[in-house]
């Protein structure tokens, strides 16, 4: 294969997001718009093809692109398995949505916000493609930079300390990965994984490199006690920034835990897994306690996200088959079912300027197109069977039964509780009885906002009834990590 | 030795320029545009001298001065920084009534000194190519001469830049006394950890010397200076200087000193500590811009001196590149800040920046390009210089150093975010007229190309530093 086909999928939204930047209207934005949507799902259909054309049964790296960066030094490396098509996949699907949403909700410098979705979605891509330290840390920090400004200059009264708190916390776990990826290049000579795969890192630097790439990757995930800029960063963030921050930034980490930590530090993975199943259960029942008492809608769903990201690092520490594809099926599901919310909140706040739960009520004598809508996603969130966000859980919590009763208990105990919180929000929300007047007057939704939701509904109910094209293609992937891992520890 | 003349010859060029246009300049009237047009003419021509003459090692005049190719680098890096330096300011200078003909001169100067100091070979050749540039620096600091704040600050920094100097001097005189020799490589034979006298002769010198790339704890004149100097000698400040005074810092931690490596390196690793500390800590509460980028340049400083704490050639070499990226971020920081004029005035206040996005959308931009790249964002420029400095420092295991300077670029990204927060999520409250300075957007424009595009070609810079070592 010598087109650069990875380049190409990573690059192309940035260079519309230049002619976007060239681009000039006064009065409306519909060529930056048009010309955002038509790159974005360039990129989609560019990725479905690449996912088709991904050789499933093996768990090699395809598509690779090696380019020298710096000399003798780091090489510019891309590649894609069957783990990271789908999340490539995910990032793609999901930006035309923020694009569409943003036609309705963002009334201000529309230009400038298209350019920071799509420079945005080219430092995604570029994480889950990368398969060279120094590359992962180059795309992992760039988002930062349109991240701050979206929550900035679109979010909420409070948008200052939101941003600033979700930067430094962002970098500060940041700057330790750092740290740890030069240390590694110091210890095995390079940074390329495939490479250091093959190489065994020595055992007393395990511990305490595999304890800052956590520290990265917990602040992004969130881990529950670091998690606390998600709720600030999803209430001030504008719908699709948190769709966006809600459906792909959070999988990073996931996607960094089973590329990065657990290959390269078999050892620590092994040696931590009681920390990360601890940490796991406090954020499953502590935050869905938090999100219990919730007043804000996007608050509400922004601790549910910390919930049900316990679930995934419970899933992918378990380091069992059903665990870890759980895991990545938690994850895919979590994208597409937080998305839809922040996105139905977003449809509502933009009808009546409150995400206040009280403020609504009875929704669904007056929106009935949309009620039904948000019933099926929160039915998903809650991991109703049928619906993608069962059978994540479920493999997780499978997989932690092999490996601990106690856990596997607790963590069912916080699924109870996430079908109490959703459940609740959605009576006071959808059912019951109307408190405000200005209800009445409120339009349902229209086309595009069904469009948005509709695709995300159908894939959320296919997904739950037929995750085998999920299934097959990270089956062979995740069979191959757990058996390197196998071997790395059996083999000290 | 007349054969030796032509390795000297941007030396001789630049100081035979300077007297022709210091006579042309006294007698021509209103001679301004005149001089500064030449001045960048010679400039340009001595770059040109440069790039074509050999960079083979060649040491001359009793091996007292030495051409080669870390020295080259060096003054090319010197004489680019100063040639934008001096034409994004030219419309600021003008405007300000700073306009006499002195002022590209003493320039070219002070360019003159600092050509004697990365050449030097010899103590005496160093402190007077030293001395040369610190008096034409002092005359830039208080060339606003009727204005108090201008002059208060050349005050300041002579005073404490002679204590320094004094410092070095006494230094200096150490080392002859012990050593027996002021040539570099002679003294680098003869120093030895058993030669206690020239171990406190280099304290003096590192004193000295961190005084002038203002380095914690002498850095207490920058941000006064800083501020005080008209902005245009700012800018020349935070830079030029700081090159010179970081290749002098390399240079003697490379020849005289190289053999007491370990006493010199815990002074140069608390140095650096304590101005990224600094740094990060003082810059936070600032207003004044020009104050704010007086703090920041402390804390660069701290990084490229941990490049040099490592006292291995890959950490000269960060550090070198360090302040070779470092030179075009504030260059650019200093022309967005001439570009910052509203009815004649120049703001200077952080708050003048309040929401400038709306009405300026490409300065802000710039500004964006600029703060991100000072507070080492990847994918822009400044990261690349952090990252070469701790993968240096990280080799030769010093993890202190490295994750203290990883954490103060957390806490520094704290106060280049309150500015990017000014331009961007504030209330637009002034519109500038920036239309007219064209010279300093294309300084802003090719600092802001460069930061953005470093990522392309990162191993360009790389390997022309590495080749400055290869010999």
């Amino acid at each position: 294969m010598n087109f650069p086909i990875l380049s190409t999928l990573i690059f192309l939204p940035l260079i519309s997001s230049f002619f976007i930047f060239l681009s000039k209207d006064k009065t409306n934005n519909y060529s930056s718009i048009y010309i955002s949507l038509f790159s974005s799902i360039a990129t989609f259909l560019l990725s479905l093809f690449l996912w088709y054309s991904l050789d499933v049964k093996t768990s090699e790296f395809q598509f690779v692109e090696e380019k020298s960066w710096i000399n003798n030094f780091i090489k510019f490396k891309l590649g894609i398995d069957g783990i990271s098509i789908l999340f490539i996949v995910l990032t793609t699907f999901i930006t035309p949505i923020c694009i569409v949403s943003c036609i309705n909700s963002i009334k201000t410098r529309v230009k400038e916000f298209l350019i920071a979705i799509l420079i945005l979605e080219t430092f995604m891509i570029g994480v889950f493609c990368s398969l060279d330290l120094v590359i992962f840390y180059l795309f992992f920090e760039a988002g930062l930079i349109p991240m701050f400004l979206i929550i900035g200059v679109w979010g909420g009264p409070r948008r200052v300390y939101s941003a600033f708190k979700f930067f430094l916390f962002t970098l500060l776990g940041s700057v330790l990965m750092l740290v740890a990826i030069i240390m590694i290049y110091w210890l095995t000579g390079t940074t390329d994984i495939t490479q250091i795969y093959e190489i065994t890192i020595p055992k007393e630097y395990q511990n305490i490199l595999w304890l800052a790439f956590l520290s990265s990757f917990a602040v992004k995930m969130p881990m529950w006690p670091v998690h606390t800029w998600l709720p600030d960063a999803h209430v001030e963030a504008p719908t699709a920034g948190s769709v966006i921050l809600a459906a792909i930034l959070l999988k990073m980490a996931g996607y960094g835990f089973l590329r990065f930590s657990i290959p390269m530090f078999p050892i620590a993975s092994e040696f931590f897994t009681p920390l990360i199943f601890t940490l796991s259960i406090i954020a499953i029942i502590y935050t869905s306690l938090v999100a219990l008492m919730q007043d804000d809608m996007k608050k509400l769903i922004a601790y549910s996200s910390v919930a049900h990201m316990g679930y995934v690092t419970l899933g992918i520490f378990t380091l069992t088959k059903q665990g870890i594809e759980g895991s990545i099926y938690q994850m895919i599901s979590h994208g597409l079912i937080s998305a839809a919310l922040f996105l139905c909140v977003g449809v509502v706040y933009d009808r009546l300027h409150s995400r206040m739960i009280s403020a609504y009520g009875g929704l669904v004598n007056y929106l009935p197109k949309y009620s039904f809508l948000f019933l099926v996603f929160a039915l998903a969130a809650l991991g109703l069977p049928g619906t993608s966000g069962f059978l994540g859980e479920f493999l997780v919590l499978t997989g932690t039964f092999q490996k601990s009763y106690l856990a596997a208990m607790l963590a069912t105990f916080g699924v109870i509780l996430g079908a109490a919180y959703m459940l609740w929000m959605t009576k006071r929300v959808i059912f019951g009885t109307v408190n405000n007047s200005d209800i009445k007057n409120l339009k349902d939704i229209n086309k595009s906002e069904i469009l948005m939701l509709a695709t995300l509904a159908f894939f959320v109910i296919f997904f739950g009834f037929y995750p085998l094209p999920l299934m097959e293609t990270f089956n062979v992937s995740v069979n191959s990590l757990i058996d390197n891992y196998q071997i790395a520890l059996n083999g000290n | 030795m007349i054969n030796n003349l032509d390795i000297m010859l941007p030396e001789i060029f630049l100081s035979l320029s300077i007297f022709t246009i210091l006579m042309a300049g006294v007698f021509i009237k209103k001679s301004f545009n005149i001089i500064f047009n030449f001045s960048s003419i010679i400039i340009i021509t001595t770059i040109a001298i440069i790039l074509s003459s050999s960079h083979n090692e060649i040491k001359i005049f009793s091996d007292s001065f030495t051409r080669d190719a870390f020295s080259n680098y060096f003054k090319v890096l010197i004489l680019l920084s100063s040639l934008f330096v001096l034409n994004s300011s030219k419309n600021f200078i003008v405007e300000n009534k700073l306009d006499k003909f002195e002022y590209p001169i003493i320039i070219l100067l002070s360019i003159l000194g600092m050509f004697f100091m990365v050449s030097a070979n010899d103590l005496i050749l160093f402190y007077l190519g030293l001395e040369l540039q610190s008096l034409s620096l002092y005359i830039l600091a208080s060339i606003d001469r009727d204005n108090l704040r201008s002059t208060e600050s050349g005050i300041k920094y002579f005073v404490l830049s002679a204590l320094s100097s004094g410092l070095l001097l006494y230094g200096c005189s150490l080392l002859y006394g012990f050593t027996g020799s002021t040539n570099f490589d002679y003294i680098s034979d003869q120093l030895t950890k058993e030669n206690t006298g020239a171990v406190f002769a280099m304290v003096f010198i590192l004193v000295g010397l961190a005084f002038k790339v203002s380095a914690v704890p002498f850095h207490m004149w920058t941000p006064d200076v800083y501020e005080g100097a008209p902005t245009s000698i700012t800018s020349y400040f935070a830079v030029v200087p700081k090159v010179a005074g970081l290749a002098l810092l390399i240079k003697f931690m490379f020849i005289p000193f190289s053999n007491i490596l370990l006493e010199w390196q815990t002074i140069i690793i608390f140095i650096s500590i304590a101005s990224m500390i600094l740094g990060a800590v003082a810059a936070m509460v600032q207003k004044n811009f020009k104050r704010l980028l007086a703090y920041s340049s402390i804390g660069h400083i701290g990084y490229a001196l941990a490049g040099v704490a490592t006292g291995a050639i890959s950490g000269y070499q960060s550090a070198i590149v360090y302040i070779s990226i470092y030179v075009v971020m504030n260059i650019g920081a200093f022309s967005c800040l001439y570009l910052l004029k509203k009815d004649g005035q120049y703001k200077e206040n952080i708050s003048d920046l309040s929401g400038i996005s709306k009405k300026h959308p490409l300065l802000a931009i710039s500004f964006l390009i600029i703060l991100f790249s000072l507070a080492g964002v990847p994918p822009l420029g400044g990261f690349f210089a952090k990252f070469y400095v701790f993968v240096a420092v990280l080799e030769k295991e010093m993890y202190t150093l490295a994750i203290i300077g990883l954490l103060t670029t957390v806490m520094s990204a704290f106060y280049y975010l309150k500015i990017i927060k000014t331009i961007y999520f504030d209330d637009n409250i002034i519109t500038f007229d920036t239309g007219k300075n064209k010279n300093a957007q294309a300084s802003v424009f090719a600092s802001c190309t460069i930061l953005l595009t470093f990522f392309l070609y990162p191993s360009i810079l790389n390997n022309l530093v590495i080749s400055l070592f290869s010999n």
